[in-house]
């Protein structure tokens, strides 16, 4: 089962590249007024049972995939790419 | 207590300054001894444990992420657990905060580019088993290069190191974006030391300024002393 985990940096915390990201936007012509840059990891699972593959990719994204003081993550399951 | 205490220096794959903390450690009289990430233990008599600077496992994911799962780190764990003294250095630090040895977390600097530079840093508390000799104001002049040094704590935990005297050193100016300048802090028990400047590129006046010395020291007192070998 394919799944993917996105991780975002929290509301609260400064996100200097994805500042700098909208300021590109901004002087390519883009009415952009704000970016912000996370990131996304693809993860073959080897499990159809989605309840399983949800539980086991919540612990991934909190033991590794991103750092509860500055992240937050979203879990997407069965994705195909 | 032991005139050389033992130094353990950890080379993870992309670390690139073990070679200048073992030449610094010899040179203020510590017998530094060489482990790989690999290795399931830290040698006998090991006194204190240096994580030096560099790029471990390429900085991937988040510069740290990846080292702290090497198996040397259940050694250092155990050895920081027991009260041995722990030194991380620029990405040590940043393995150490992964790893939950340290508090917070290091991020991308404000201004997104690389430092290289001296800068000034000030001892902010002296509550650590390294700082025997330091002063609080205590000025240190030491490089520093990173691109990911900004340290970052939410309001509550630094109130909490701050009462707790763990916040070690501050920049004396706003160098990456840390929050409240903070360039080192320590763990609660104060055997665990974590900053971004390099005291192992600052102890030979030919090459620059000095400041790193004391660093060091704090970290061949604290071992000195230290219960664990």
């Amino acid at each position: 089962m394919k799944a993917t985990v996105l991780i975002r940096p929290k509301e609260a915390i400064l996100d200097p590249q994805g500042e700098a990201v909208g300021e590109a936007l901004r002087t390519l012509g883009f009415a952009v007024t704000g970016a912000r840059v996370g990131r996304l990891v693809d993860v073959d699972l080897d499990t159809d049972d989605p309840v399983e593959a949800r539980t086991a990719l919540d612990s991934m994204a909190r033991d590794l995939l991103a750092n509860p003081l500055t992240e937050s993550f979203t879990i997407e399951i069965g994705t195909e790419t | 207590m032991n005139d050389a205490p033992r130094i353990a220096v950890v080379t993870f794959p992309g670390s690139n300054d073990d070679g200048d903390a073992m030449l610094a450690l010899e040179l203020l009289g510590a017998e530094p001894v060489r482990v790989w990430h690999a290795d399931a233990a830290i040698p006998d008599g090991t006194a204190g444990v240096v994580l030096p600077g560099g790029f471990s496992y390429g900085d991937y994911l988040r510069c740290g992420a990846i080292a702290r799962f090497a198996p040397v780190m259940d050694a250092v764990g155990a050895f920081a657990a027991a009260g041995g003294p722990v030194l991380g250095i620029c990405n040590g630090f940043q393995i150490l905060c992964e790893a939950g040895l340290l508090p917070g977390v290091l991020r991308q600097n404000r201004q997104e580019q690389f430092i290289c530079a001296d800068v000034t840093i000030t001892v902010e508390s002296t509550s650590s088993a390294f700082a025997g000799t330091w002063e609080v104001g205590q000025e240190l002049v030491i490089p520093i290069k990173h691109g990911e040094g900004n340290w970052y704590g939410d309001a509550e935990l630094v109130a909490a190191l701050e009462a707790r005297g763990q916040i070690a050193f501050r920049y004396s100016d706003d160098v990456n974006g840390a929050i409240e300048r903070v360039a080192g802090v320590t763990n609660e028990a104060g055997n665990v030391l974590g900053l971004m400047p390099h005291p192992e590129h600052a102890v030979d006046s030919l090459l620059g300024p000095t400041g790193g010395v004391a660093v060091l020291e704090g970290l061949l007192d604290a071992a000195r002393v230290s219960v664990v070998h």
